[in-house]
């Protein structure tokens, strides 16, 4: 179906070429997954299946790519159209029209096929993606996983052969994505589509792959190979391979289904007194423990208060039983689908005793401290028409990291604007360091909490890296020199006169960190950090945000990837509809999920191992 | 219940395949607006601004155009209030005997003669300027109304084949300007983070590069994805035909240059008609021919049905009235303000006004949007949308579901803010509507 051969492409002005000696075939019906590093070239691979590379992006193509049978040297991507469906990484930019229903047609308008046709296929997309239910709606009202489907089907519909994808699920929450691959599944198996997929986030997508293409370097020729095979030789690669690699499984496991199989002999070793899950992060913990034991009095006391609140709180709902429940939102049946997220609504109530009473036995579980960096009482807050937040209580103190989870639309991205400020709360209160986020001025607050955003790019404005640590220092107060030391610290080896659009997500990423950090906040929020990043840059962030947690800052990240929260957060807090509906020790809330469970959990159940790196350590 | 019942009654729930030509909503807008600019009795622009407002209420959607209303209205008190500022302090050519207050008169040189600054505001005067003021407005308002109802996309899609890819560049330009504005506020928010003033135009400035960028970036990206998607695809068409658009656009758009030329010109008289018409035939030629590259069909496209004939005969009624009463009794129309008189409302074509409330009636119901969860506020209901368009815009709830039988009943009934949709609390009382003053909760 696809075939290319020597192929090689040299982009304008680059020395050298970004893939070559590519040389495969793709047959039909084959459910394809890229597999590398950032900056191999994946994207460029994918390009040249559509024709956008060269026709659209510039540069050389040596060689020649064929798909179903048509040379995409003298096809433009336009005349691949009828064959080949391409969806990018955001799929926002892919939209053309405004509803979901003019969207899955604008491919068959395009194509001229007669309107008889359109309307059957634009029904038959709109079941097999289930998104009748949002045939009238404008797009831009979808959720991030409803979009992507949207894109996904808009493609669909003039039958093409081969369907291209680039990250489809990197923005999507884990339920999300679950519901975009199964629906790619079911394109290969009953339609027999080719698919074609480039994707950093493997715990999700490499158990549906027929074969993996592999580029395992810059420049080196790309593998294809079946799954366990590639799996087994590739730079990167997900916790249940890495576990299988420790445990020396063979063959090597892609699913958790296939590990837990073969894992009776490595859950007996590991049985006994049980991972600490805070191992590395222990004598933390401790510290924080011993200078807890003085104010614990204190901590009582505050939660004496905070049961007043409660029961006044109580008090008002009982006295307002008619005030209208809102309605959920369409598409998104909170408790309905999800039984196991009304189970936990009791923790809410017990949240602040466990806190403060389990800590002498409560391995890993951060103490109070007697000044939390911020804390958030009764807090309500809107996005335009919708109530993103409402009675949330949340508090952090010196040295935690909290994971916020929850699927799109949670209000996790709400919780962190309303602490810096962004967002006036609607009702409750919020304080960071004494001052109140919305009310403060800037310069004022900068010094007490700093925000990533989920795109890094927004905090960046000069053209030089120089330059934009120049402006930093300045913004911040802080001497000269003290943003490029930060940088030199996060990213070694980017010169001053780099631009900041030349670096790579995690480059980007990085320099966004340090130029949040040159004020020195207490409290560091981070959303969505890993979008777009590979294994190697996430275990980078990790690394660079266990450093600021263990120098007392408290860090807040916003995140749908269960494998970083497993790996950094000592506690975890999950918001559905703009409620808290879990909080508690990371090892207690994700064990007991089946979305948020990290890999290792599953295969391990029922003992509570979180990481790869954790069962390493227990083994060494 | 009675609302939904009435609703219901005439018209049908909207849906893709009933959905009404947005060709309809804008005859119908721009009537009302010839409408308004044949009067200036304050009388008849206030009903003209309540019915149509009424139907903006009763029939718009939540898609992002529909806020646009809001816009619309406060730019039409806008254009008031500076009629008057101008009219108070620039005076005013009314003579006038009532005076309201003495200004200083700025004294000007002997060549500014025409020109007065400051001096005596007549009551005349500035009735006058409001009265002015208020036709702009109505105007104004029923653009505003048109931009509200009709679905611009759907509006560019009714285009000729040949211009059909302009229409879709036309269309994304449509949905690119929103994308624009949410990256300005969210870079300028950003600045917050950075320690900066997220407000004041500097602010502003500093953003202006990256949301350049940011757009650059997203525009290449659209491109290419339409590319993809065979943005652009032509039939083989054989290359005499080819030619033939060509040789038929070029020289039918001369000839219109020319036949244009030849009107406007003393010595052409004589063939600019015939040359004009020529080429007008030929440039039409072309641009069917020119279609026949194109191998789009059209998924879908409005029908123009009864009702889009009812919506627009509708508007096209109200003008007619007003213009042809408007040359039976002028003076009804055109109260004199010198002497300072209370306006009489003109029974006839007061009722002609009211047949725009027609699409209030036929038009399809869109569907009751998404519910939305912010709690139901049953507060100070806002006054009926007869008296006061704006008041909608600034009640909570979008969708103010009111009874046309109430809405006509003199705006006694304040609608309650929560109807629609089914989710809403029970209603405290079985009586219509109508009879409650004030509900109470």
């Amino acid at each position: 179906m696809i075939r290319f051969e020597d192929v090689s492409v040299t982009y304008d002005g680059a020395s050298a070429p970004t893939v070559r000696g590519v040389e495969l075939t793709v047959p039909e019906g084959e459910l394809v997954l890229v597999v590398g590093p950032s900056g191999v070239g994946k994207s460029t691979l994918l390009g040249a299946v559509s024709g956008l590379v060269p026709h659209f992006t510039g540069g050389t193509l040596r060689g020649s790519v064929t798909v179903a049978g048509r040379d995409t040297r003298t096809h433009k991507p336009r005349e691949l159209a009828d064959v080949v469906g391409t969806v990018g990484q955001d799929p926002l930019s892919h939209f053309v029209t405004d509803t979901v229903e003019d969207e899955l047609a604008y491919g068959m308008e395009s194509l001229g096929l007669p309107p008889e046709v359109m309307r059957r296929r634009v029904e038959e997309t709109l079941d097999l993606l289930g998104l009748a239910d949002l045939r009238d709606r404008p797009i831009a009202t979808l959720s991030g996983g409803q979009q992507q489907r949207v894109a996904i089907g808009s493609v669909l519909t003039p039958h093409p052969q081969v369907l291209v994808l680039d990250e489809p699920t990197s923005a999507l929450d884990p339920a999300a994505a679950e519901e975009v691959l199964s629906v790619l599944q079911r394109l290969v198996h009953d339609l027999g589509t080719t698919v074609l997929m480039a994707e950093h986030r493997l715990e999700r997508v490499v158990q549906y792959a027929d074969q993996v293409l592999l580029l395992a370097e810059p420049g080196a020729a790309p593998v294809l190979g079946t799954p366990a095979e590639m799996m087994a030789v590739s730079p990167v690669y997900p916790p249940v391979v890495d576990l299988g690699r420790l445990a020396g499984w063979s063959p090597l496991p892609l699913t958790v289904r296939d590990a837990r199989r073969q894992a009776g002999g490595l859950r007996e070793r590991l049985a006994g007194p049980g991972p600490d899950p805070s191992r590395g992060r222990a004598d933390r913990a401790h510290d924080r423990r011993d200078r807890a034991y003085d104010r614990v009095d204190r901590a009582h006391d505050r939660v004496d208060r905070a049961h007043h609140r409660v029961d006044g709180a109580q008090g008002r709902v009982d006295a307002a039983p008619s005030r209208p429940t809102p309605p959920p939102r369409p598409g998104s049946d909170t408790r309905q689908d999800r039984p196991w997220l009304t189970r936990w609504r009791p923790w809410r109530r017990k949240r602040d005793v466990a806190d403060v009473t389990d800590v002498p036995d409560a391995p890993g579980l951060p103490a109070p401290d007697a000044e939390p960096v911020a804390v958030v009482e009764g807090l309500g807050a809107r996005r335009g028409r919708v109530q993103a937040l409402r009675h949330v209580d949340f508090s952090t103190v010196p040295g935690e990291t909290v994971a916020l989870m929850g699927r799109n639309g949670a209000g996790k991205s709400t919780l962190l604007s309303t602490l810096v400020g962004l967002v006036a709360p609607t009702s409750g209160s919020v304080r960071v360091g004494g001052a109140v986020p919305h009310r403060a001025g800037p310069r004022e607050l900068v010094r007490r909490v700093g925000l990533v955003p989920q795109e890094p790019r927004d905090l960046l404005y000069a053209d030089t890296v120089g330059a934009e640590c120049a402006a930093a220092d300045g913004d911040a107060g802080a001497a000269p020199g003290t943003c490029r030391a930060l940088v030199s610290e996060l990213l070694p080896g980017i010169a001053d006169d780099t631009h900041p659009r030349d670096l790579s997500e995690g480059q980007r990423l990085a320099l966004a960190l340090a130029v949040v950090l040159t004020a020195r906040p207490p409290l560091l929020l981070l959303d969505e950090p890993t979008r777009g990043l590979d294994y190697a840059a996430k275990a980078r962030l990790v690394s660079v945000l266990r450093g600021l947690a263990a120098e007392g800052h408290a860090v807040v990240l916003a995140t749908h990837d269960v494998e970083l929260a497993a790996e950094l957060a000592d506690r975890v807090v999950i918001l559905a509809d703009g409620e808290i509906v879990a909080d508690g020790p990371t090892a207690e809330v994700v064990v007991a999920s089946p979305s948020f469970a990290p890999q290792v959990t599953k295969v391990l159940a029922p003992e509570r191992w979180l990481t790869v790196s954790q069962v390493r350590e227990a083994l060494a | 219940m009675t609302s939904t019942a009435l609703r219901r009654g005439l018209a049908p729930e909207a849906d893709r395949s009933n959905a009404l030509h947005p060709g309809a909503w804008w005859i119908w807008a721009l009537g009302l607006g010839t409408a308004a600019s044949r009067t200036t009795n304050p009388l008849l622009l206030a009903l003209l601004i309540g019915v149509a407002g009424y139907v903006v209420v009763a029939r718009r959607t939540e898609a992002p155009w529909a806020r646009s209303y809001g816009a619309f209205v406060k730019l039409g008190l806008a254009v008031i209030g500076i009629r008057l500022v101008f009219a108070v302090f620039l005076g005013s050519p009314i003579p006038g005997t009532h005076t309201v207050v003495s200004l200083p008169e700025v004294p000007l040189p002997e060549w500014a003669q025409g020109v007065r600054v400051g001096g005596r505001v007549t009551a005349e005067g500035l009735v006058f300027a409001l009265y002015d003021g208020m036709k702009l407005a109505t105007l104004l308002i029923c653009v505003g109304a048109a931009n509200a109802l009709a679905n611009p996309a759907r509006l560019l899609k009714s285009l000729p084949g040949a211009l059909y890819e302009a229409g879709v560049a036309v269309v994304v330009a449509l949905t690119f300007a929103p994308h624009l504005i949410a990256d300005v506020q969210r870079l300028r928010a950003a600045r917050r983070l950075r320690g900066r003033p997220d407000r004041g135009l500097r602010g502003l400035l500093q953003v202006g590069l990256p949301v350049l960028e940011g757009a650059l970036e997203r525009s290449v990206a659209l491109a290419a994805a339409m590319d993809a998607r065979g943005y652009g695809r032509t039939a083989q068409v054989p290359a005499a035909v080819r030619r033939t658009t060509a040789v038929l656009t070029l020289g039918g758009l001369i000839g219109v240059c020319a036949g244009t030329y030849g009107l406007l010109t003393a010595e052409g008289a004589t063939y600019g008609l015939p040359v004009l018409l020529a080429g007008l035939v030929a440039a039409l030629a072309g641009l069917w021919l020119g279609g026949r590259r194109s191998v789009r069909t059209r998924y879908r496209p409005d029908a123009w049905g009864v009702r889009a004939w009812l919506v627009a005969g509708s508007g096209v009624v109200v003008a007619a009235a007003l213009i042809v009463s408007g040359s039976y009794d002028p003076a009804a129309l055109r109260p004199g303000v010198v002497p300072l008189s209370a306006p009489r409302l003109p029974l006839l074509p007061a009722a002609a006004v009211l047949l725009g409330l027609l699409p209030a009636l036929v038009a399809p119901v869109p569907a009751s949007a998404a519910p939305v969860p912010a709690p139901v506020v049953p507060g100070p209901a806002p006054a009926a949308p007869v008296a006061a368009p704006a008041a909608p815009v600034a009640a909570p709830a979008v969708h103010v579901p009111v009874p046309p039988a109430s809405a006509e009943a003199a705006g006694a009934a304040p609608p309650a803010s929560a109807g629609t949709t089914g989710s809403a609390p029970p209603e405290p009382s079985p009586a219509p509507r109508s009879h409650l003053p004030k509900e109470p909760s």
